[in-house]
């Protein structure tokens, strides 16, 4: 079979793009290389890193696995957070505690993260919650869980969690 | 990954008669597995039928008290849900310890029972694999001398000795839930544990779906008891690993006696593993770690253990007794 274009349109950071994709095109392989949106980051590939986290709909998707032609819904990537010049308080929380070393995995942490403290807000529990029909707590065992599918080579855990901690105790 | 063609479906009707159009199809929803094989180029599908508009995506009360969940609901939304987490709380856990956040916005009930092992073999196209090829070549299974240190330990065949990885369906077997197919000749319900099959001969078919059939919805039915009830993993890493061992079990307690329970558990075979002997050794039984640990035993002296994974048999036997035991603390 032949390759197979298909026309699109995509909401991208505010933003709509009529596209031509192939339909092999995930997500990020459109926001990379036909719309120049390189903040999201191709680790691993398949889904296993979280290096290419954005937001789909307000909630966070691993952007490796979704096909470009099957997304519905408004898409946040890194360069959308900010506003105004000011940074989003998820990216001043990393800055503030030095939440990263080589920064290779952050688009892909603080999509994460912004989009695990939405879910915090709303209540959804993690498996560490201990009391399912009661709010989750707001401390480092949560944020861990909630952020383990987003891996750091370097190691920077340490401080990529009271980075959200304090970021998700802000938008409480 | 290999060219296809990609049609979105509006309702079920029209996806089964997409994929029943002579093309080699799949359907996609959520895609996290799909995607992800079709880049190995496990699956090399020639259309792909994108359900993710066909409206499956409530989660009611049903008339006989259960819950009827869509299949195209999204694992986090299904874990989320008030209902699920107060009443069938080892379905909400399950759920979390599956996978990622960002995985578990995207993959779907339907998806997540219809997933493929991760038998490091049948994902590498370099290697023999029956599960893949088809078949029941004794030396089309490399895992058997090869790397099996997660692989099964009950019902595993000559000719594979995968497991299946999701937890959701470990939670779904003990509950006993329905789940509804629609296909090319008709509307039918298949109950858990049934949806999935053990290996034999045809190790490439995963469950007992027919081609073209598609999962439309998952029914709960009442469970008294399934607010006592909890899953329990053990995996390599304390997040986002695939289950060495699991359970899913729900208990009623009269007094110090167990009057009923399900058990099931998962990481040990080729599908879901009820345990109905363990059950049915506990079911009238003193509770105490004696009667859990011979209720264990009756449903793992069954196993037979490859060369490195022998120790999943008393694993299993712990996470269970230690799940129970909590379950009789209120």
């Amino acid at each position: 079979m032949e390759a197979q274009a298909i026309d699109i349109t995509l909401r991208i950071n505010g933003e709509a793009h009529a596209l031509a994709v192939d339909t092999r095109a995930t997500l990020l392989d459109v926001l990379r290389e036909q719309l120049d949106l390189t903040g999201a980051k191709k680790g691993c590939d398949h889904g296993q890193c979280g290096a290419c986290t954005v937001l789909v709909g307000g909630r966070r998707a691993n952007a490796c696995l979704l096909l470009a032609v099957a997304v519905r819904g408004e898409v946040t990537t890194i360069e959308g957070l900010a506003s105004g010049g000011e940074l989003h308080p998820v990216q001043a929380a990393f800055v503030e505690h030095d939440a990263f070393q080589c920064g290779y995995c952050t688009p892909g942490q603080i999509c994460s993260a912004v989009g695990a403290i939405e879910e915090l807000r709303e209540g959804r529990p993690s498996f560490v919650t201990a009391d399912l029909a009661g709010e989750p707590a707001l401390d480092d065992a949560e944020i861990r869980e909630r952020m383990s599918g987003n891996l750091c080579r370097c190691g920077a855990y340490a401080n990529i969690v009271p980075a959200v901690v304090e970021a998700a105790a802000a938008a409480r | 990954m290999k060219p296809f063609a990609y049609e979105r479906a509006a309702d079920a009707a029209g996806a089964l008669a997409l994929v029943a159009d002579g093309l080699q199809a799949r359907f996609l929803a959520g895609g996290t597995n799909l995607v992800d094989l079709m880049k190995l180029e496990v699956e090399t599908p020639e259309l792909l039928v994108d359900i993710g508009d066909l409206g499956h995506d409530a989660i009611e009360p049903t008339a006989g008290g259960g819950l009827r969940i869509g299949a195209g609901v999204t694992n986090s939304d299904l874990a989320a849900d008030r209902s699920v987490r107060e009443r069938y709380p080892v379905l909400a856990q399950a759920l979390l310890a599956g996978a990622s956040g960002q995985l578990r916005n995207l993959a779907t009930v339907g998806g997540n029972l219809l997933q493929r092992t991760r038998c490091a073999y049948f994902q590498d196209v370099s290697k023999p694999c029956n599960k893949r090829q088809g078949g029941r070549d004794p030396d089309g299974c490399p895992a058997r001398e090869g790397e099996h240190r997660n692989l099964a330990v009950l019902g595993h065949s000559e000719a594979c000795v995968a497991t299946h990885p999701s937890d959701m369906a470990v939670a779904l077997a003990a509950l006993g839930a329905l789940v509804h197919v629609a296909g090319p000749a008709g509307e039918r319900t298949v109950p858990m544990p049934g949806l999935h099959r053990l290996p034999g001969d045809e190790p490439q078919r995963d469950t007992v779906l027919a081609p073209g059939e598609l999962i439309t919805a998952v029914e709960l039915p009442p469970l008294a008891f399934g607010d006592r009830s909890s899953y329990r993993k053990v995996r390599d890493r304390a997040s986002y690993a695939f289950a060495v061992v699991s359970v899913a079990v729900a208990l009623d307690l009269d007094g110090d006696t167990v009057r009923d329970c399900r058990i099931a558990f998962g990481g040990l075979a080729h599908a879901p593993w009820r345990a109905e002997r363990a059950e049915a050794a506990l079911r009238g039984a003193p509770v105490g770690e004696e009667r859990f640990r011979a209720a264990a035993d009756a449903e793992l002296s069954a196993a037979e253990p490859l060369r490195d994974n022998a120790f999943k048999v008393p694993l299993a036997s712990n996470v269970l007794v230690r799940t129970l035991a909590e379950l009789c603390v209120p």
